[in-house]
């Protein structure tokens, strides 16, 4: 049987919502009671799953929950999961920062974690004060920073501003540095969380390819989170799947992306409120696959719809409801709408179909807005955010390099609207 | 099958309270004396009199204590010069002061770098002792250039006792008296922060209480009913010895400062086990 590298046992992790205060000692008090008396505890017994978009009854969430894992040595492991999956709780715990509710993991071998890059630097010292500040802080010894110094130095590309208080760098010179210091320590096991999502295009593929060096060259257990399928794919050879808190999956990492998009029942649906002095309002603006269910991220190449349900409060003639689609800096890529009708009161829906246009990955907005002949009704600039995400293995090349700050190509979708 | 022992480290949810993992605070050595040096070159980067401006506190309030205490409230100082009499108790009291409300305020200070990357949370409160310990030697040096100022210059009757041979001691004892407290401090204001209000307040109070204003015989003098209050506190016969051991004058007893060593002890030993249970958890509430 292989080495194992950490072995993850019963692992759970409550945390309380809400306001610390005079409110919470009662129950603190209670807790205590409970414990000397050898009892359960009985904060924990009523704690909910971790789920953000419902309003729960009790203040007590699992953010992790009975989490059983093993991982080998030398693997790359990806900790894919959406928003509140627990990634970041469980690596949190792993790196020692907090301690876990319930369990244990038992490992072997030195744990370098990496949960933010440049922890510890001050902006006063010169960078080569931060390099063996930041070093003695993730755990090496000076001498050991020492031997090292000249490859930190080259890594991050910094040498002529080695002896410069570190709050002059422009910021891509300090998270590079920090970034090397974490790089070359010497860990079995290396804990990243999503620290490449900052730095240059070049640097982030810097970043990568020493990770990969640490993982595949030199044999060390790597763990990664990272919202990015395409780094995580490239890097990873392991993923473990979160969900609300429990794992759902451990597998080789292709299984791990599939199931992950598959997983995909988060919406981008917000019902807005209206308002007596308009003759039109929205009501409710939802992203949908062809199959009419709500989602929040869509495949690339995969048809979507936008559902806009609104209703009239006085008939109106020449009634136009028109989507406006945006990249993520907020500028326009395409705009669509229905012929001009003449309704009556009553709530309506509408639906435009995404059919020619294929939308590169990346964030996008929706724009809503109903109007009647010149005038606008209601207009609501950033209805929904939805996100369109790498896909399965066909996807071509040139979709997954086009940025969407390049812009879109402007054309009508199919519309079609429907009393309710 | 993979044997239990061949892992070499555990993460469990309940520890046990008298696990101090002192070894891996040795392992983290390195860490103390750069933070120290942190500390201290950050404390005057972009000035122009640097380390002088430690002088300027202590200076001060010695000019404002003379004037006020000395002779407006006209409160005796045992025969001693008022400026050497008030600054002996006030940088004594400084290095107390600022270890106690430093050290109760480190969880919030430093909840960013606890909250991402694990080292031995103890080294925290002891990089401040330590860096606080420049700042009183700086400090101390002031001292006896006042002490030689007034010894050769204005000839002053005071004389230096084979007390001050207890300097370490006193030196070890302020830092751990200061490092407890703020440790017990720090560790009750994780989740309630109540607490924290009390400190700065409490500190200010607390000089009253003890003799840097006023030697321990003057209390006995006009409150003797009430002077066990300060006798009790744990601090006064520390800047007695003090001032017994540099000045001369003072009520110096090996058991009083027995008694202040054992105070120091038992609220250094509570306060490490406190802030170690804490310390696990705290990132969650503060």
């Amino acid at each position: 049987m292989a080495n194992i590298a950490i072995k993850v046992e019963n692992l759970s992790k409550a945390y309380q919502l809400g306001q610390i205060g005079t409110g919470t000692i009662s129950r603190d008090l209670e807790r205590w009671y409970a414990r000397i008396r050898g009892k359960e505890d009985p904060f924990l017994r009523i704690g909910e799953t971790n789920d953000r978009s419902v309003r729960g009854t009790s203040d007590v969430v699992w953010s992790l929950k009975d989490i059983n894992f093993e991982i080998e040595q030398g693997d790359a492991v990806g900790i894919i999961g959406r928003n509140g999956a627990g990634k970041s709780t469980l690596l949190k715990i792993l790196s020692k920062v907090t301690a876990p509710t319930t369990g244990k993991i038992s490992g072997k071998g030195r744990i370098a974690s990496l949960l933010e890059v440049g922890t510890g630097f001050h902006p006063e010292l010169s960078g080569r004060e931060n390099i063996f500040l930041n070093g003695a802080i993730l755990g090496m010894r000076k001498k050991e920073i020492q031997r090292k110094l000249e490859e930190i130095v080259d890594f991050a590309g910094i040498e002529r501003y080695l002896d410069t208080p570190v709050k002059r760098y422009s910021s891509g010179m300090y998270v590079r540095l920090a970034f090397a210091v974490a790089a070359h320590l010497e860990s079995e096991i290396l804990i990243v969380d999503e620290v490449l999502a900052v730095g240059d295009a070049e640097f982030q593929k810097k970043c990568l390819g020493k990770m990969g060096e640490v993982s595949k060259g030199e044999g060390r257990t790597v763990l990664f989170v990272s919202h990015n399928m395409e780094s995580i794919k490239k890097l990873c050879n392991k993923g473990l799947l979160l969900n609300k808190g429990q794992l759902i999956k451990n597998d080789s990492i292709n299984y791990i992306i599939e199931e992950y998009i598959n997983l995909s029942t988060n919406t981008a649906s917000i019902r807005f409120a209206k308002s007596e002095n308009r003759e039109a309002n929205i009501l409710k603006v939802e992203l949908r696959n062809l199959d009419d269910e709500a989602k929040s991220e869509i495949s690339v190449y995969q048809k979507w719809k936008i559902y806009v349900q609104f209703e009239l409060t006085t008939a109106i003639e020449d009634f136009v409801c028109a989507i406006g689609v945006s990249n993520m800096l907020g500028a326009p890529l395409k705009t669509t709408w229905h012929e001009p009708l003449n309704l009556q009161v009553g709530t309506y829906a509408a639906e435009f179909i995404e059919d020619k246009t294929t939308f590169a990955i990346g964030l996008y907005g929706i724009a809503v807005g109903l109007s009647q002949k010149n005038t606008t009704l209601h207009y609501i600039e950033s209805a929904i955010n939805f996100e369109i995400v790498y896909g399965n293995e066909k996807v071509n090349n040139n979709v997954l390099r086009f940025t969407t700050d390049t812009g879109a190509i402007l054309d009508q979708m199919i519309s079609s609207v429907y009393k309710l | 099958m993979v044997n239990k022992e061949e892992y070499n480290w555990t993460i469990e949810a309940k520890a046990s309270l008298f696990d101090l993992k002192l070894n891996e605070l040795w392992a983290y050595r390195d860490l103390l004396w750069l933070l120290v040096r942190r500390d201290f070159v950050s404390f005057y980067k972009q000035t122009i009199l640097g380390p002088l401006w430690f002088f300027i506190q202590p200076l001060f309030t010695t000019i404002i204590f003379t004037f006020i205490f000395g002779n407006l409230a006209g409160i005796s100082t045992d025969g001693l010069p008022k400026p050497l009499f008030y600054m002996a108790g006030i940088t004594a009291w400084n290095y107390f002061a600022d270890c106690l409300t430093k050290t109760s305020t480190v969880f919030k200070d430093n909840a960013n770098i606890f909250g991402k990357v694990y080292f031995p949370r103890l080294i925290m409160p002891l990089s401040i002792v330590v860096s606080n310990l420049v700042r009183f030697g700086v400090q101390m040096l002031l001292f006896i250039f006042m002490m030689a100022y007034y010894y050769f210059v204005v000839d002053a009757h005071f004389a230096v006792t084979w007390a001050i041979g207890l300097f370490p001691v006193i030196v070890i004892l302020m830092a751990l008296l200061g490092l407890g407290t703020g440790m017990i401090i720090s560790a009750m204001t994780t989740k309630y922060r109540d607490l924290a209000f009390l400190v700065t307040f409490g500190v200010q109070l607390l000089m009253y209480a003890t003799t840097v204003i006023y030697p321990l015989s003057e209390a006995f003098n006009k409150y003797p009913a009430y002077a066990w209050i300060i006798e009790y506190n744990p601090m006064t016969p520390i800047i007695e010895t003090f001032r017994y051991g540099f000045l001369g004058e003072g009520s110096f007893s090996w058991g009083s400062l027995g008694y202040a060593t054992g105070v120091t002890l038992v609220l250094l030993i509570f306060g490490i086990v406190i802030f170690n249970k804490v310390e696990r958890n705290f990132v969650d509430t503060v």
